[in-house]
């Protein structure tokens, strides 16, 4: 475990030392400052759009943070020869990926902290109240989301060699998940037989992230997600974020590492 | 004296890039020991399978047939790199990290106590002359530094068994000095070395016993001094001679 938290702390520090998670913060703050100084149309709910603009940017820069930490960790370490010298140490490969999740999972999560602290504080001076519990649960659910992508990324990071190749990759495939993985299983059933079939098993195979954004709660006031749906969704983010972990140990345990 | 390393009919194979090429063999039937105290050169031109027969020592590269140990424990377990050092010919380290906090995070992976863990660090650095740098950011150091801080990390837990890939390569005659005086104060303290290097000189200063490798085939092992009486010229030529290199008449 002391080597896996030794890696995390890499992680997170390359994180804070570098500029993405800075200029994406700035920008979403931006754009919900200056969308919150207007009043479209004289609407009473106008603080809602300004909810949901600001959850939205939360979300594409999370997952940015998320995608790119995560995608550039292995190919990034062997680009600059960085992992021969770790390698050479006590370190076995299963705790260098775990150390790398870790750090990557709790480095996206400080980010998300900043980012609903913000929300919590423009939502606040425009909502006139703080409806803790479901801030965190949305915050929560996000952070479990962004574990299986981070998972996902990690799994890409040792299967492609360049970080961008596989940046866009987890983003098509984490777009996809998010926009059409819930309508699949209506596709299923239109198109029936064999074909219908395979998209089931999709369907069923698949991550389904949009579980985790849970914005339409936080925007339109409708309280928490019942605490054992939340419960589910965390241990089954948990089952997903370790079978693709799992897969990336599997790919890089017996791979040769030429110096 | 105990065997520090030893491998036994190591052969490496590389695949193909696809079906139609053949796999090339890297390390055919090497079979080597280095005692514990010594300092071992391990010789041979570019492509001779020095570098591939390292990495399969430091678990990077996983053998085709035979086994290699360290300190009896096989090299695929991440236990064996316990006491060793690892010097890799080129020296990248994470550029937003200064000296100590490279040296902090490999410490821990050294699982070394928090309390000696800072004095280690202190010692290394002052080993290798980087005490006025140690906050710098590492991306901010000349070449010199940086293979420095190279040695620095491979010292770090105090190894018993050094292994160093052409430690003074693409250094300028200072940082060369400085690196060999290193070695030379190590070998005094009775580290084991394991090294590689084309500098056929400083090999023959440093080196109780050298091994040449040619094609993957080790050619020659043995005391630096034997050899040379051996084969009545100097350690260059002595190399020269086992490559099979003609020099122009």
């Amino acid at each position: 475990m002391n080597n896996v938290i030794a890696v995390a702390g890499v992680v997170i520090k390359e994180l804070y030392r570098r500029k993405d998670f800075y200029v994406l913060f700035v920008m979403t703050a931006l754009i919900t400052l200056v969308l919150g100084s207007i009043n479209f149309f004289n609407d009473d709910h106008i603080v809602r759009y300004l909810k949901d603009a600001c959850l939205l940017l939360i979300w594409i820069s999370s997952l940015i943070i998320g995608i790119t930490t995560a995608a550039r960790q292995i190919p990034a370490e062997r680009e600059s020869r960085t992992i021969f010298p770790l390698l050479a140490k006590p370190i076995g490969r299963a705790q260098l990926i775990s150390g790398k999740f870790f750090g990557c999972w709790m480095a996206s999560g400080l980010a998300l902290i900043v980012f609903y602290f913000f929300f919590a504080i423009i939502s606040a001076s425009r909502d006139h109240s703080l409806p803790f519990l479901a801030y965190a649960q949305a915050m929560w659910l996000h952070w479990i989301c962004l574990g299986i992508v981070i998972a996902l990324s990690l799994l890409g990071s040792v299967v492609f060699t360049a970080p961008s190749s596989n940046s866009t990759i987890s983003f098509i495939v984490v777009a996809g998940i998010m926009f059409c993985g819930r309508h699949l299983n209506g596709v299923a059933v239109n198109i029936g037989g064999v074909r219908g079939d395979i998209v089931y098993v999709i369907y069923y195979s698949i991550p389904h992230l949009e579980w985790y954004d849970i914005r339409n709660f936080v925007v339109h006031d409708w309280g928490t997600v019942p605490w054992t749906a939340c419960l589910g969704a965390t241990i089954y983010g948990a089952m997903y974020a370790g079978l693709l972990l799992g897969a990336a140990w599997l790919i890089f345990r017996k791979r040769s590492l030429t110096t | 004296m105990n065997t520090v390393v030893e491998i036994k009919d190591l052969r490496v194979e590389f695949p193909g890039r696809d079906w139609r090429e053949r796999p090339k063999l890297a390390v055919d039937g090497l079979n080597l020991q280095v005692q514990s105290g010594e300092v071992f050169g391990f010789l041979g031109p570019n492509g001779a399978g020095k570098t591939t027969t390292m990495n399969v020592l430091l678990g990077f590269v996983n053998p085709t047939g035979g086994s290699a140990s360290i300190f009896g424990v096989d090299v695929r377990e991440p236990i064996a790199r316990q006491r060793i050092g690892y010097l890799p010919e080129l020296t990248y380290y994470y550029k937003f990290l200064n000296t100590e906090e490279l040296l902090r995070f490999y410490a821990r992976i050294f699982s070394i106590p928090r309390a000696e863990r800072e004095k280690r660090i202190d010692a290394v650095l002052k080993l290798v002359e980087l005490e006025t740098a140690r906050k710098r950011l590492i991306k901010t150091y000349s070449k010199g530094m940086q293979q420095r801080v190279g040695l620095a990390q491979a010292l770090i837990n105090d190894p018993d068994l050094l292994i160093l890939d052409e430690p003074t390569s693409g250094l300028d005659p200072v940082g060369r000095m400085k690196v060999r005086e290193i070695i030379q104060r190590l070998k005094e303290r009775g580290k084991t070395i394991f090294f590689s290097s084309h500098e056929l000189g400083e090999i023959e200063t440093i080196c109780d016993r050298v091994a040449i490798l040619h094609e993957g085939k080790l050619r020659v092992v043995g005391r630096v001094d034997e050899l040379v009486t051996q084969y009545q010229c100097n350690l260059e030529n002595v190399f020269l001679k086992i490559v099979g290199f003609q020099p122009p008449s």
